[in-house]
């Protein structure tokens, strides 16, 4: 059984971003970029899947800038077999991140695809599910447990009741939830290896995808911001106030 | 042409956040139809009916709908689309499940999770956990747009009359199956849509100390949350986790205590009227979002706090 992984590079979720005085984007520049936290995830299982003997191959694709390589190269060290980078600048939509995904899943074949629920720049939570439908896939989404069975896949979601189960048949998409497992480290021998394994490079311009963006971004600006509060002494005095100042209680 | 709104529902009655999709909708365009899809859900047809800003209803039963499976639902709204301008629903995890399997196969570029309808084809979303807020404009000719909630009031739910359409299902998809669903029941009120809301974090130390929360939740007649700390702890259920990937709540009242306030937590409550942080750490960044901050041990302060609730006359519930 052969594990695609679909990873994208973002900004570090301990950075607190700003916003270009221009409102035409995100400050980037000298800015900490790190892999999608659930990405770390979906990594993380599908290399615990080949572990277990139940894959052979665990193949990481991400579709982005040139230094979006770093993040497959960590992949790879943290037990990855290869890597493919498809190259393109700006802002590509999920919709089109989906298209060059199926590019890549015709060519590759996996059985599995794994990928974070959702990435922590844009928020979007689309790329997934999207794949599974040009694939005309099952698709498993917010997972926090995942078993093979088989030739099926049982999978416990969250979802905003609680915990659902499915059962899907493989060929199926994932999409991970922060719960899945604990993502490891990669250990310093490890990371020098995985500079020796391969990684294929490919232009998204070469795979017959349109990739124009179909939704504007006419401005972007901070939210407002909340004013001060105060510091209260004791509860006797938050009380007080929750009751006659704030009315809330 | 028409907007075009799936409920979410649980075959006998609306879910919450239906209302507040509906009035997003309607800011979208007047002429809102709703699809319902289900099984055995006649009476759920019959209440979306009656509520005002619904022009239609159509409404659809099949066995394999009764689960609400993406791969089920996508391929009949598709087919539905033709005569509708936007495609609309909740983006909560009903939603964020189904909407980009629809979008995909329209071959539609979705906007998810608005905050704000602009215009028919320019939204207001958040970005980087809700740090930047960006104004977007569709060029895609059909729409497929998910609401965030808790930015929408609900709707009235009565002085309608519309009319409801039965229409056909689509043939049932058969590599995907539901097995079960653990609701975890509760008396209290739907984190979503709670007037006030109790939060724990790490600095609860175990689950058994929640029940220092769940009594003055009972008290406020409050909805529990949780920080993802709190919730990877195991010290609660997922369904209570507050955030970037959890839940997004608007109390009036929002009691965060034992919660230091990770950007990724303060996604999920910021936007909450009045903020109340109770943490030992004077420098931890709850503080930077709360109306009113004690500093305070956890421990001593919420049985402080459920005596001085005791004192008072009267609580709003």
């Amino acid at each position: 059984m052969k594990i695609l992984v679909a990873v994208k590079r973002v900004i570090d979720y301990n950075v607190q971003i700003r916003v270009k005085e221009d409102g035409s984007g995100i400050v980037t520049e000298n800015v900490k970029m790190s892999s999608n936290p659930p990405d770390d995830n979906a990594i993380e299982e599908a290399v615990k899947i080949k572990e277990s003997g139940k894959a052979t191959e665990v193949v990481i694709v991400t579709v982005g800038e040139e230094k979006a390589q770093e993040t497959v190269r960590k992949a790879l060290a943290v037990g990855a077999d290869r890597g493919i980078h498809v190259k393109a600048d700006g802002v590509i939509e999920p919709l089109a991140v989906a298209k060059i995904l199926k590019k890549i899943v015709d060519k590759e074949k996996p059985d599995l695809i794994f990928m974070g629920k959702q990435a922590i720049d844009d928020d979007c939570n689309q790329t997934g599910q999207m794949l599974s439908a040009l694939l005309n896939w099952p698709q498993a989404t917010f997972a926090s447990k995942i078993e093979i069975k088989d030739k099926k896949l049982e999978v416990i979601r969250e979802i905003d009741e609680g915990l659902e189960t499915i059962e899907v048949h493989i060929p199926v998409i994932v999409t991970c939830d922060l719960r899945l497992n604990e993502p490891r480290y990669a250990s310093l021998p490890n990371i020098m290896k995985a500079k020796k394994k391969p990684m294929e490079t490919l232009n998204a311009s070469d795979l017959d995808v349109d990739i124009t963006p179909r939704v504007q971004q006419i401005k972007i600006e901070e939210p407002p911001k909340r004013k001060a509060g105060v510091k209260v002494a004791n509860v006797a005095e938050l009380v007080q106030k929750l009751k006659n100042e704030a009315k809330v209680i | 042409m028409s907007v075009l709104l799936i409920a979410e529902h649980n075959n006998k009655e609306l879910r919450p956040f239906t209302f507040n999709a509906i009035t997003a909708a309607s800011q979208i365009d007047t002429d809102l139809h709703v699809i319902l899809i289900g099984d055995n859900c006649e009476d759920v047809a019959k209440s979306l009916s009656k509520i005002s800003l619904v022009k239609k209803v159509l409404h659809v039963e099949a066995k394999y709908y009764a689960n609400f499976l993406a791969e089920n639902f996508a391929p009949l709204v598709v087919k539905v689309s033709e005569n509708y301008s936007h495609i609309v629903c909740s983006a909560n995890t009903f939603g964020k499940n189904l909407m980009p399997r629809i979008s995909a196969l329209l071959d539609i570029s979705q906007v998810s999770d608005i905050i704000k309808v602009i215009s028919p084809d320019t939204f207001l979303r958040p970005i980087y956990a809700g740090n930047a807020l960006v104004t977007v404009k569709s060029t895609d000719k059909k729409k497929c747009i998910t609401i965030r909630p808790t930015s929408f009031d609900p709707c009235e739910l009565s002085g309608g009359s519309s009319p409801i359409e039965k229409i056909e299902a689509t043939n049932e998809f058969s590599s995907s199956k539901f097995i079960k669903r653990e609701e975890v029941k509760s008396d209290r009120p739907e984190l979503g849509t709670a007037r006030v809301v109790i939060s724990g974090g790490r600095g609860m130390q175990s689950g058994d100390n929640f029940k220092l929360i769940n009594a003055i939740a009972d008290k406020l007649n409050a909805a529990i949350g949780a920080s993802r700390a709190a919730v990877d702890a195991g010290y609660i259920s997922n369904e209570h986790q507050v955030g970037q990937t959890g839940k997004v709540v608007v109390p009036d009242l929002y009691i965060a205590v034992g919660i230091s306030g990770a950007i990724q937590h303060l996604a999920g409550m910021k936007e909450s009227k009045i903020i109340v942080a109770i943490n030992k750490d004077g420098e931890a960044p709850i503080f930077s979002v709360a109306d009113y901050g004690l500093e305070a041990d956890l421990f001593e302060a919420l049985p402080q706090f459920l005596e001085e609730l005791n004192k008072l006359n009267t609580i709003q519930k």
